[in-house]
């Protein structure tokens, strides 16, 4: 019977304009929508600058995404279930000291000292979802007292002065040293996240957690647990951005990540439609817009202007994004476009 | 898949659904049940009035696990329960339609129907979810019990006040809870959606031997829905009748009694 309806539908939306059905698309997928951006960008660049290009390039901007991309992953997890986590940036360089002190100092090999940081980052996450969760700190409030604390912290047991990552050539070679290997790493973990968010029972939870809290745990979802999973999750993919970023650039320093990078991966899952009120995103929309912010810094770079607009667009792309996501979300829920979803 | 409606013949001796035995709870100073007593038989629907604060949110909330009573027991089919949680609640069969809904707005029709009960496969961790089954038994469900909604995946939030209400119930049954309460089903809703709640509610009553309980302010309702009504005011059970030994005017007439009783000063 609902097949039957199906059919009866279909001839109504292929008479509709290809105008409005692509609108309707962009409505009702918010990716595509930054995915014409992005398309939009690289042409305009590509027209303005031959330079821009070249396969060099793209390794640049691949390169400059894949740590943010990570952190972005994990942000966007937070958002829909309607936290944030600003320390993210502060975990990317405490957590890569603590692997590390793991290995040189404490002897560990070095796979297991990559676990040893890892876990670092996890623990981060626990103490700021319980903080979060049973103390009801709002989020914004805990990880911003936690970004100060790991960054002293990290100044501390770093002595402030910058070092290069131990391990040897097949863990530099796995983990960050050869060409597009952080960028390999950034596509597992978007591709296990997407599965994670849009394909298993956490994820559901997750965006029920944060489209209504109330609802959610009177279901019986435990929205607590939720949440300082989240937490776990996000600060984990900080811990292991930060050690495959170090690799790559063979240093790693007290002051690496910091807060610029967590505003990138938020302003990134932001302007790739994850809405700051919780209970909708996605990790595909966060990765695009992790590449819209890597087109324009390069872009900006390679035309010679200076870093100062970079920043200045990167506001304008915020606020014109959620603007953009708040109005969709209007039209979206009003029905006048989207048809049957 | 709908599971055929169980034709069970409810036997004269079989314990109620549900049984609440001289339960009281306090907030503070504030008495918002005193001694409450009521009960509810299998496959009975059974309307609770009263003024706001009489109680009623409080009780529902007891009989769901949200709170705790100070005293009193609690038994379900016949045995004495503890309710610990809302989770605890409805392992037992006590499922609630709460006023907010408890439906996730962002979220399609059949993940909101399946929320926390969500169908999955594969092994050991590694599950996932069978979005295809829970997306055609949803459907299946819903055609069955006569609720109409544009499509599985449309997003809960386009949907109109009686269709999510709808939907809300309908997941409530659908989830083998026994026992539902619903706590004012047609609040803030037009008459036509308000008719097509109370025409669900009279197929479960008809089709299934879920027990009801259903927290209402209009009388013309109460009657239309439920086997039997009882008036809560002040934390107190004032009044028990069955919907056909009583009329809108009976019950209207009894309220404003109680009423003008409370307001006249000294005993």
């Amino acid at each position: 019977m609902a097949q039957a309806a199906t059919n009866a539908q279909a001839p109504i939306e292929q008479r509709a304009g290809l105008g409005r059905r692509v609108a309707a698309a962009l409505v009702r997928r918010r990716e595509a929508s930054i995915l014409v951006v992005l398309i939009g960008l690289v042409a305009y660049f590509s027209i303005r600058s031959e330079a821009f290009f070249g396969t060099d390039n793209a390794q640049v901007i691949a390169e400059f995404s894949a740590p943010i991309a990570i952190i972005a992953a994990g942000e966007v997890m937070l958002l829909i279930c309607g936290e944030i986590d600003l320390s993210a940036g502060m975990v990317f360089a405490f957590s890569t000291w603590i692997f590390y002190f793991a290995n040189t100092d404490w002897n560990l090999p070095i796979w297991l000292a990559v676990i040893v940081g890892l876990l670092s980052g996890a623990a981060v996450g626990l103490v700021n979802g319980l903080i979060t969760v049973l103390l009801h700190v709002p989020s914004f409030i805990t990880t911003l007292g936690m970004a100060y604390l790991l960054n002293g912290l990290t100044l501390n047991i770093s002595g402030a002065f910058p070092v290069e990552p131990p391990g040897g050539h097949t863990f530099f070679r796995l983990f960050g040293a050869s060409p597009y290997v952080t960028v390999y790493w950034a596509l597992g973990v978007i591709v296990v996240m997407t599965v994670l968010l849009t394909r298993t029972r956490w994820g559901l939870h997750t965006v029920a957690t944060g489209g209504n809290l109330l609802g959610a745990s009177e279901s019986g979802v435990n929205v607590r647990s939720v949440k300082v999973g989240n937490f776990v999750i996000c600060s984990t993919l900080a811990a292991l951005a930060g050690i495959l970023e170090s690799v790559r650039i063979d240093t790693i320093q007290a002051l690496q990540g910091g807060f610029p990078l967590m505003f990138y991966a938020v302003a990134a899952a932001v302007i790739g439609g994850t809405s700051l009120f919780g209970g909708s995103g996605t990790i595909i929309g966060a990765a695009l817009g992790v590449l819209v912010l890597a087109v324009l810094n390069l872009g900006f770079t390679i035309q010679g202007i200076s870093a100062y607009w970079f920043d200045f667009i990167l506001g304008v792309a915020i606020i014109v994004s959620m603007a953009l996501n708040v109005s969709l979300e209007r039209i979206r829920q009003s029905g006048r476009l989207g048809g049957t979803a | 898949m709908s599971e055929p409606a169980e034709v069970v013949q409810i036997r004269p001796d079989a314990p109620d659904a549900i049984r609440v035995e001289n339960v009281s709870k306090s907030f503070g100073v504030v008495r918002a049940l005193e001694d409450v007593s009521l009960h509810v038989r299998p496959g009975e629907v059974l309307g609770l009035i009263g003024d706001n604060g009489a109680g009623k949110s409080t009780l529902v909330k007891i009989l769901t696990g949200f709170h705790k009573p100070d005293s009193g027991s609690i038994f379900v089919f016949g045995d004495e329960v503890q309710l610990k949680s809302v989770t605890h609640a409805r392992a037992l069969g006590i499922d609630t339609v709460f006023q907010d809904l408890a439906l996730v707005p962002g979220m399609s029709v059949y993940h909101n129907m399946f929320l926390n009960r969500e169908l999955t496969r594969g092994i050991g961790p590694l599950r996932f979810l069978n979005n295809r089954v829970m997306k055609k038994r949803a459907r299946e469900y819903l055609d069955d019990i006569g609720v109409r909604v544009p499509s599985m995946g449309a997003e809960v939030a386009r949907m109109s006040g009686g269709q999510r209400q709808a939907i809300a119930i309908a997941r409530s049954t659908h989830s083998d809870a026994r026992i539902i309460l619903l706590d004012e089903p047609l609040a803030a809703m037009g008459a036509r959606e308000g008719a097509l709640i109370i025409e669900l509610i009279e197929e479960l009553r008809r089709s299934s031997d879920v027990s009801m309980i259903v927290i209402a302010h209009n009388y013309v309702h109460v009657l239309e829905m439920c086997d039997r009504v009882n008036l809560l005011r002040n934390g107190r059970i004032v009044l028990d009748k069955r919907t056909d030994e009583t009329s809108v005017d009976e019950l209207t007439e009894i309220v404003a009694r109680e009423y003008r009783q409370a307001t006249t000063p000294g005993p």
